[in-house]
């Protein structure tokens, strides 16, 4: 379905009506995961490990079992068996089998009558471990002699010689680097590291579960894709799909983090063995870091090639990505993004996956691009400082334009990398003074998007009012963009839509909310569906006017003849050709079932200038500007909302968020006191402009809007505090103590 | 165990409830009184999500346990709203699209009536720190602080 040139002025897209789900929202009335009970419910809790990495000896949970009101104890035992790949990663990962891989990896659950003794209960299992050594960082884990996590876990594409660590390999090029390099007037080489971080939603996961001994059940949770849940707990628990209705819960941030699932399938097996009675499950926040999420990370060597009058020659990179205890860690990704804002003849990337015990990384929000990003975009801009050439101008001769080849392949799609250059080019952040001890830095980002499974339904209701029903949880404001899309294609008023999330049971598969998918895949079935019911109403009226299908037009809300040849008729409503449906052939509705493919991929600049306290190394963000191309901003409020919301989250990453493990391999900051994501005093306003260059793959030009924002902030604050600084920081976060040694190692060279 | 018995006002309503010793205020809130507005992100007092007023004062409910909440005066944001009519926090969070998953905003909206309350015209500074322990990882808190600002202004106009 392209892009629909014939409508290119919109009543109501662009226009920020109130989110119809909003007086829910801060009522208090909204329910997310932990906000539903069922009678005579059970409450879980979860033994996990305090080991990095150990075998599991023996799990005696008699005195547990003892307790009276405890009613189900589970271990992997309690799991199907025989399962392979990706699902037999989340199953170990939901429950550990032989061994136990990261500290806080589960190893027994509990299901008791309240709470607290749920919690007592699973104090009172006792396993047996044997400590076995372990391995938390990416680089000491492909070392010769390190701990081996999983012998056999690499795929087909791991080349001989390298460490059983390392699970799959990916490499990537043109060119001819050699030729390029010596092309250069500039070669610059660098190595980076970036800690992982948390996905960090204030949400932590919850459910409640019932599953009888029939086999069929019904599962409520948080999530952001409860097809992706129903897949993965079935396949855990060896039951077929169709037996296990789930229903998304309102869902309190996800970032990626809430695609897969972690207690859901425990949840379940705790309700089968207590003979079909709901369990609740809610996890700690402490659960949440230790054993969900993070991200991956990364190692990454980089070289780049430049000319004198700055055109990028050449570029190769090295990307060491660290997933956790299982495969998965997004090398491909990572790589592929790497330079993919540039123009570059010759180019080289590899990347490893690499596991340690740590636990299994999860997508946050554009996974793999902003490790890469920083590392380049790094390199690219210590290269324009040498050259005395402008960031931005240095980006705007090297940026890819559509026909361009990209560095990882395919050919470059229509794009607004351009676009978003200049549009922060003229914005008055970039020309604003800068002070003593402050710093300016730039950086662009790309994320491709995404299609994906996708099923809608629209109805039209007797009073002429419509349901959308979507299967992608709202998690930043999508109901709110189904309903103007779904409005802006009756042409009825915004108020007249209600859209609806369905349980897996109401539509076809669909992926989660994620990839930046929602408003692109979700919205043009929408779109697509409402256009179905249209044609409907149209033969409905022409059907009533005894006239051809074809001379019947829609306009406004409206079935109109389409020209005087057509007859002249009084045009007919939505609203009455609705009131009229039962006599004249039946329910109107349309659907959607399809994978849209034609997803366009969204570039952004980041502006950010910075304050570096001299004293204590700590850096203020001063100003920060995100320009980022939507294609067509929907409903701008929550277009801006994920720019601003990307733009902080990279900013926690750039200087505060790490996960900090110890000698003893466990996780040293599990709390949010310790794990510090910003707060509102750390910030200033976030400024956007929204640069739209509409995505021809979809009927209103929109792209994915959600995760591109996270990828330039990494590199632009770095740059912006090696120019407040003078000193090129290669490991994040940026983190005070980090910088000011920085500074007085450079003070002292 | 024995239970205690806690005898306690919630948004302007004598409730009676049996609570654990062990059980906080937010437990309570949620399980036993039933105001499922009241979030819980962390259960160590970081993240604001469970932010109530007690006897007028603003506190992480997961800070304080039930029995504490004996002959106290506990707001919440069940109570937020007159009726029909929401509280002008709460209408400009909507019309600046001042939330995105929605899960910080019953906190934050209690956190800030509660600064409104001892301070009708905050500069975004001392909002900006008033606010620093409520977590909202979605929206960078750009427009949270506008609705405020907002909302304050409205206030001080209408009284």
């Amino acid at each position: 379905m392209a892009l629909d040139g014939s409508k290119p002025q919109f009543k109501l897209l662009g226009t920020r009506p109130n989110r119809p789900d909003g007086l829910d929202k801060v009522t208090g009335r909204a329910r997310y995961g932990a906000d539903l009970n069922a009678p005579g419910q059970l409450h879980g809790a979860i033994l996990r490990s305090p080991h990095a990495h150990a075998r599991i000896v023996s799990i005696d949970a008699s005195k547990a079992l003892a307790l009276k009101g405890v009613k189900a104890v589970v271990t992997r035992a309690d799991f199907a068996t025989g399962l392979t790949g990706d699902d037999w990663n989340m199953q170990e990962n939901c429950m550990a089998g032989e061994k136990a891989l990261y500290d806080g990896h589960a190893v027994a659950a509990v299901a008791a009558t309240t709470p607290l003794l749920a919690k007592d209960a699973a104090k009172l299992i006792e396993v047996e471990y044997e400590i076995l050594p372990h391995v938390t960082d990416v680089d000491e884990a492909m070392k010769e002699g390190a701990p081996v996590i999983r012998d056999g876990a690499a795929d087909y594409s791991v080349p001989d010689g390298l460490h059983p660590n390392v699970v799959r390999y990916y490499e990537n090029g043109k060119g001819d680097l050699e030729a390029g390099f010596a092309e250069a007037d500039l070669i610059v080489e660098r190595s980076f590291k970036t800690e992982a971080a948390h996905q960090g939603y204030i949400e932590p996961h919850a459910c409640l579960a019932q599953l009888g001994t029939d086999g069929q059940g019904e599962l409520w949770c948080c999530t952001q894709g409860h097809w992706f849940v129903r897949q993965m707990c079935t396949a855990a628990l060896g039951i077929e799909t169709s037996q296990l209705k789930v229903t998304p819960s309102e869902i309190g941030g996800g970032f990626g983090g809430k695609t897969t699932v972690f207690i859901d399938p425990v949840a379940l097996a705790l309700s089968r063995k207590a003979g079909g009675t709901p369990v609740k499950l809610v996890m700690s926040r402490s659960e949440v870091l230790r054993a969900t999420g993070p991200t991956a990370s990364a190692s990454m060597d980089i070289k780049m090639g430049m000319t004198k009058d700055g055109r990028i020659t050449a570029a190769s990179g090295v990307f060491r990505m660290q997933g956790g205890a299982f495969p998965g860690a997004p090398v491909d990704v990572t790589t592929d993004l790497a330079f993919a804002n540039y123009r570059i003849e010759n180019v080289h990337h590899v990347g490893y996956d690499v596991m340690t015990n740590r636990p299994k990384q999860a997508a946050y929000r554009a996974p793999g691009a902003p490790m890469a990003a920083f590392a380049c975009e790094s390199v690219v801009d210590e290269m324009a400082t040498k050259l005395g050439i402008d960031p931005l101008d240095i980006r705007l001769k090297n940026g890819v334009v559509e026909g361009d080849r990209s560095t990882y392949g395919p050919k470059v799609k229509k794009v607004g990398l351009i676009e978003t250059l200049e549009a922060a080019k003229a914005h008055p952040n970039y020309a604003a003074p800068l002070g003593p001890n402050q710093g300016r830095g730039v950086a662009s980002g790309y994320w491709m998007n995404w299609g994906g499974d996708t099923s809608a339904s629209v109805a039209i209701g007797e009073d002429g009012a419509v349901a959308v029903t979507v299967g992608t949880p709202d998690i930043g404001g999508s109901r709110a963009s189904m309903a103007l899309m779904a409005a802006e294609t009756f042409g009825i008023p915004y108020e007249n839509v209600r859209v609806h999330i369905a349980d897996t049971a109401s539509l076809g598969i669909n992926e989660p909310t994620h990839g930046s998918r929602a408003t692109f895949a979700s919205g043009l079935a929408v779109i697509q569906s409402a256009k179905e019911c249209i044609q409907k109403m149209c033969v409905r009226a022409a059907e009533k006017w005894d006239i051809d299908p074809d001379a019947v037009t829609w306009e406004d809300g409206f079935a109109k003849p389409s020209g005087p040849n057509a007859g002249d008729f009084e045009p007919l409503s939505i609203a009455e050709i609705a009131g009229e449906m039962s006599d004249t052939g039946g329910p109107i509705a349309g659907h959607f079932e399809a994978n849209p493919g034609k997803f366009g991929g969204s570039f952004g600049t980041h502006v950010v200038d910075v304050e570096v306290d001299p004293e204590t190394g700590r850096t203020t963000i001063l100003r920060y500007l995100v320009v980022q191309d939507a294609g067509k901003a929907i409903h701008p409020s929550y277009v801006e909302g994920q720019f601003q919301g990307g733009a902080v989250q990279g900013i926690g990453w750039a200087l505060n968020e790490e996960y900090v493990y110890g000698p003893d391999g466990r996780l040293q900051n599990p709390i949010f006191l310790d794990y510090r994501v910003p707060v509102a005093s750390d910030l200033p306003m976030i400024d956007t402009v929204i640069v739209e260059v509409p995505n021809p793959g979809h009927p209103y030009g929109v792209r994915g809007v959600g995760e591109t924002g996270i990828t330039p902030p990494l590199p632009a604050i770095a740059n912006a505090v090696a120019a407040a600084t003078g000193v090129r920081f290669t490991e994040l976060p940026l983190s005070p103590p980090k910088v000011l040694a920085g500074i007085k190692a450079a003070k002292h060279a | 165990m024995s239970k205690i018995h806690v005898t306690t006002t919630v948004n302007g309503d004598e409730v009676e409830y049996l609570c654990d010793p062990r059980e906080t205020l937010l437990d309570c809130l949620r399980d036993r009184v039933g105001m499922m507005g009241v979030k819980e992100g962390c259960g160590t007092g970081d993240c604001g999500a469970c932010s109530v007023t007690v006897d007028g004062r603003l506190v992480c409910s997961c800070l304080m346990l039930g029995a504490e909440a004996e002959g106290k005066e506990i707001g919440t944001i069940e109570g937020m709203a007159d009726g029909d009519q929401l509280h002008p926090l709460q209408q400009k969070f909507i019309e600046h699209a001042a939330l995105q998953c929605g899960i910080c905003t019953p906190g934050i909206l209690v956190a800030a009536e509660a600064l409104l309350k001892k301070n009708p015209d905050p500069t975004e500074t001392e909002l900006r720190y008033w606010l620093a322990g409520n977590l909202c990882r979605c929206t960078g808190y750009d427009k949270i602080i506008r609705a405020v600002m907002d909302a304050a202004a409205d206030m001080r106009e209408a009284s």
